[in-house]
């Protein structure tokens, strides 16, 4: 169910993508797309009555049925990269908003004069 | 007529992801279904049993010592054990992105003046729990290898922090000596990987003793590399909310 959650969450990133206009919101919708992948990944590493992967005063022994710790640790290194990406794109829709007075794709593009 | 296109693409799309999903057969690869992961099947068993190199014991916790890997915490072990080299150009990643922020927005001198006032019991309380913060992201970089959490995570509740104390003092900017504490730890883990790569003969491989699994000096390098990208993490987001707090303001 929640694979099926995940994937609904990227088919709404990817509809944010295709028809918003405004910059701040495509950063947006490519938040929740990552959260969708994000989620998708850490839930195909997922085992019914799997435990914390993490050996504890509790969970004693190694030989005990942990869920799979690499897609996890994968998705560590891909919420970083999104808080890199997301921070350098909101800097450069600054920028943007400040030499072109307009963060809105249409209006850029028709004070641009190279589009038809 | 865009939002019905882009509605029907993005459809077509989650239709499109959706086959994908439980198409693990005998005789196929695919994605298992939800809940029904095979870890036999997979290396993260070698990470769990931590028989990577061919150790074939069974890890208990507070017995087991010198193992492969001393971190208890297996998400650790392969953040920064097995996948160190990954994480390394994870790191690279947020400093580029860090640099990127403050060379598209740098150059302001002072803060943006904000119009709002903070009343001085929100800027009383903030100067209790900042303390508080910072020692919380200390402790959970330090404890990376034995609970959850990690140089990431802690790195993240120390700009925090610094994003409390810059919410109620309008004045507050961060420290320039962060700046140099970045680059300083970024360049003290790439030295740790050229130490592995001398003692032990491989890039960013463990050369100190892995200790007992569960205790707090234990884990060899993984303590050490975490409290380095905690500290590195922790400076470069205070910088990246201070550039953003203070982008060309000089210039109005």
């Amino acid at each position: 169910m929640i694979q099926y959650f995940s994937m609904l969450l990227i088919a709404i990133g990817i509809y944010g993508l295709l028809s918003q206009r405004n910059l701040v919101k495509l950063v947006i919708s490519l938040n929740i797309a990552e959260i969708g992948v994000n989620l998708f990944i850490v839930s195909i590493g997922y085992i019914e009555d799997g435990l914390v992967p993490i050996i504890s005063s509790v969970n004693r022994t190694s030989s005990l049925v942990f869920v799979d710790p690499l897609p996890q640790a994968l998705v560590l290194t891909s919420i970083v990269i999104g808080v890199g990406v997301t921070a350098l794109a909101l800097a450069l829709i600054i920028t943007i908003g400040k030499t072109k007075g307009s963060i809105d794709l249409t209006e850029l593009g028709s004070s641009g004069g190279d589009d038809e | 007529m865009r939002r019905l296109i882009a509605a029907i693409i993005s459809l077509l799309f989650f239709l499109m992801l959706i086959t994908v999903l439980n198409t693990e057969t005998e005789d196929k690869a695919g994605i298992p279904a939800y809940g029904d992961a095979d870890l036999s099947s997979r290396v993260s068993e070698r990470f769990v049993t931590k028989s990577v190199n061919g150790y074939d014991g069974e890890i208990v916790y507070g017995v087991t010592s010198d193992a492969e890997t001393g971190s208890a915490n297996l998400v650790t072990s392969i953040v920064v054990n097995y996948r160190s080299f990954d994480t390394l150009g994870e790191v690279t990643v947020l400093f580029i992105s860090a640099t990127g922020v403050g060379l598209l927005l740098g150059g302001g001198k002072k803060r943006i003046v904000e119009e709002i006032k903070v009343s001085p019991v929100a800027r009383l309380a903030s100067r209790i729990v900042t303390p508080l913060l910072l020692t919380l992201g200390i402790y959970v970089f330090i404890h990376g290898h034995l609970t959850p959490g990690g140089g990431f995570p802690g790195g993240a509740i120390i700009a925090a922090a610094f994003l409390l104390m810059m919410l109620t003092d309008e004045k507050r900017r961060a420290p320039s000596k962060l700046k140099i504490l970045e680059g300083y730890m970024g360049l003290t883990y790439v030295l740790l990987g050229v130490a592995g790569l001398l003692i032990s003969g491989s890039f960013l491989q463990n050369f100190l003793p892995s200790g007992t699994i569960g205790e707090l000096l234990s884990g060899g390098l993984v303590p050490v590399v975490y409290s380095v990208i905690g500290l590195k993490v922790g400076a470069e987001l205070s910088g990246i909310l201070d550039d953003l707090a203070c982008e060309g303001s000089d210039e109005s």
